[in-house]
């Protein structure tokens, strides 16, 4: 039995989402290699290997796999693959990307978003916006699992001193190319791995506002920003910040929900914080059945107060 | 150029659904259905490359039961030329679907095949990806924004970090996000004339292809509800509470 764990990364760090998958693999049981894809990736190898109960690093490096774009990695794990029981990944949209192609290309259907190791073959994941959760058994003999990080503890990269093996990367098949990103700079916490959200809704009514009411009290808490579709759709936050079925999936200690009405599509992004706020002028607003606190207020009277409180 | 898009018969995103008793799955008795929302999307930008001169024919294609039938003829509603429909009693896995869709795109020679980037009801976000691994085709997933240009399609993806533009040769399979379009609503006329619009039906068999599941459903409960919580009555009262009584907050 052995593990062959997809990580995910920039290039020049390692994510938290790779430790919380790690917490998954071990859960799953048996000898976990870590892949690490990219190119100039040698520091985030040198990262992984520090962590405990880890066989090996396998460090693939080439032009290719700077961006991890789906048909490279995808034909460099399945040139792996003939030594693992299970591969393993994230949920991020790299996971999301390249997992689904590698099972097809091994003729095994994949398990996505599991938030539960029930044993080796048997996994829960949340269904329908995360209002049913379903327990599957994977009858194929490979196993290719993407894992919804916000149920895992992330493991601790200390103590250990796993090797790192270089090996060499597979042909690109030369169907996509990589133009540019255009990735939001912030010196705020990742939603993924944040303490503290402070997520604004279509409430906010401008780009403008939203920066006026729902940042300030976001950086005095040390927080992450999120949004609802609704708030992103209106161009008043950027993709990324978007919380929900569609979005991310985040589990804070602390989710504060601004002006966000509950649909059920935003609820299955952040139901399982530990502490949920809602601030919300309808008192009928459905996101209160989820609020362990519920502030019927206008946010623009409530937001800049408590920003002054803290 | 011929666009393929598949299209799902899901439950309605407004429903609330009800997980069985009995464990055993979810109870989609009586219970509003309609087309895939990402499926929508998908649909809307084959017409829209249509309508642009890009495209000469979108077909539409669906693995479901015979009810299956309505999600096509609202596709063809809203400008879809043509409809495949592959009838199946059960639920079909992404791979099995990937497979039967694989074969259509091999009878179909589609350049281009846009689907949803998930499911509404199993949140699988594999077709599209399974697709593209069995055609040996290029992917894009997660497309906001698509540009087709000669032999290549210059897609920008959602990411986690924000957005990514790619280029992709033709043939590719794109899957659509939410922020791809503005789907359109079919209008009573087009509706009407979307029922002599021609819809094919199959059986996997005609494709050879074998759906068995792969994964064993071994039970379907309801997650985990929550404590109903409390209202406060300040922001004062908020922050006593956050700090003394949830011990989320210091200082
Ligand atoms: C396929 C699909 C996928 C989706 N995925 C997602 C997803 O991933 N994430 C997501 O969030 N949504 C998603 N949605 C959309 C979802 O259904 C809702 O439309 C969306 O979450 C609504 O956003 P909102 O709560 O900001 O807006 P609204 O529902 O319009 O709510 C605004 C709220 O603000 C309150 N309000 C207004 N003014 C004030 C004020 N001054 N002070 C205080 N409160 C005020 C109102 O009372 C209301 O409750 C998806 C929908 C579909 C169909």
């Amino acid at each position: 039995m052995a593990i062959l764990l997809f990580a995910e990364h920039d290039n020049a760090a390692l994510s938290d989402q790779t430790a919380r998958t790690l917490t998954a693999a071990r859960r799953i049981g048996g000898e976990i290699d870590i892949l690490v894809a990219g190119k100039g990736a040698a520091a985030v190898a040198q990262a992984a290997s520090a962590f405990q109960g880890v066989r090996k690093i396998l460090l693939a490096e080439a032009d290719a796999l700077e961006h991890r774009l789906a048909e490279p990695a995808a034909a460099l794990i399945v040139s792996l693959a003939g030594d693992y029981d299970t591969v393993i990944a994230p949920a991020t949209t790299t996971g999301k990307n390249v997992l689904p192609r590698v099972a097809a290309l091994l003729d095994v259907m994949q398990v996505s978003e599991i938030v539960e190791v029930v044993s080796a073959d048997t996994f829960k994941r949340p269904i329908y916006a995360g209002n049913a959760i379903q327990t599957v058994q994977a009858t194929d003999g490979k196993k290719v699992i993407t894992v919804r990080t916000s149920g895992f503890e992330a493991a601790q990269a200390e103590g250990g001193s796993a090797p790192v093996e270089t090996i060499g990367a597979t042909a690109d098949p030369r169907l996509s190319g990589f133009v540019e990103n255009r990735l939001s700079e912030s010196e705020r916490p990742e939603l993924a791995s944040a303490r503290i959200i402070v997520s604004g809704g279509r409430a906010l009514g401008s780009e403008e506002r939203f920066r006026q009411v729902i940042l300030p009290v976001a950086d005095k808490l040390g927080a992450a920003v999120g949004a609802s579709r609704a708030a992103v759709d209106a161009g008043y936050a950027p993709n990324d910040w978007q919380v929900g079925q569609t979005g991310k999936v985040v589990a804070p200690e602390l989710y504060v929900a601004c002006g966000i009405s509950g649909a059920i599509q935003h609820l299955a992004g952040m139901k399982d914080s530990k502490v949920i706020v809602a601030i919300n002028k309808d008192e009928d607003a459905p996101i209160f059945q989820v609020a362990d606190y519920g502030l019927v207020a206008d946010i623009f009277d409530a937001l800049p107060e408590l920003e002054r409180a803290l | 150029m011929k666009v393929l898009v598949p299209v799902k018969r899901v439950v309605d995103f407004n429903v609330k659904i009800r997980v069985k008793a009995d464990g055993t799955g979810v109870d989609l008795s009586n219970v509003k259905m309609s087309m895939n929302p990402f499926d929508e999307i998908a649909v809307e930008e084959a017409i829209r490359l249509k309508e642009a001169g890009k495209a000469e024919e979108v077909v539409v294609v669906s693995i479901g039961p015979a009810q299956a039938q309505e999600t096509l003829r609202t596709a063809l509603a809203m400008g879809a030329d043509r409809a495949i429909l592959i009838k199946v009693e059960d639920m079909v896995e992404p791979l099995a679907v990937a497979k039967l869709l694989k074969a259509v795109a091999d009878a179909e020679g589609p350049r281009l095949v846009v689907l949803g980037k998930q499911a509404i009801d199993d949140d699988a976000n594999q077709t599209g990806q399974m697709l593209s691994a069995l055609l040996g085709w290029s992917q894009a997933t997660f497309a906001s924004a698509v540009a087709l240009e000669g032999d290549k399609a210059r897609v920008t993806r959602e990411v986690d970090g924000g957005l990514q533009v790619i280029e992709v040769a033709l043939p590719a399979i794109v899957t659509a996000d939410l922020r791809l379009n503005e789907p359109r609503y079919a209008s009573l006329p087009n509706i009407m004339k979307a029922k002599k619009k021609p819809l094919e039906e199959k059986t996997p068999a005609d494709y050879g292809v074998n759906v068995d599941a792969r994964l064993k459903v071994l039970k379907t409960e309801e997650p985990g509800t929550r404590k109903a919580g409390v209202k406060v009555a300040s922001v004062a009262e908020l922050l006593d509470k956050l700090k003394n009584e949830a011990g989320v907050l210091q200082f």
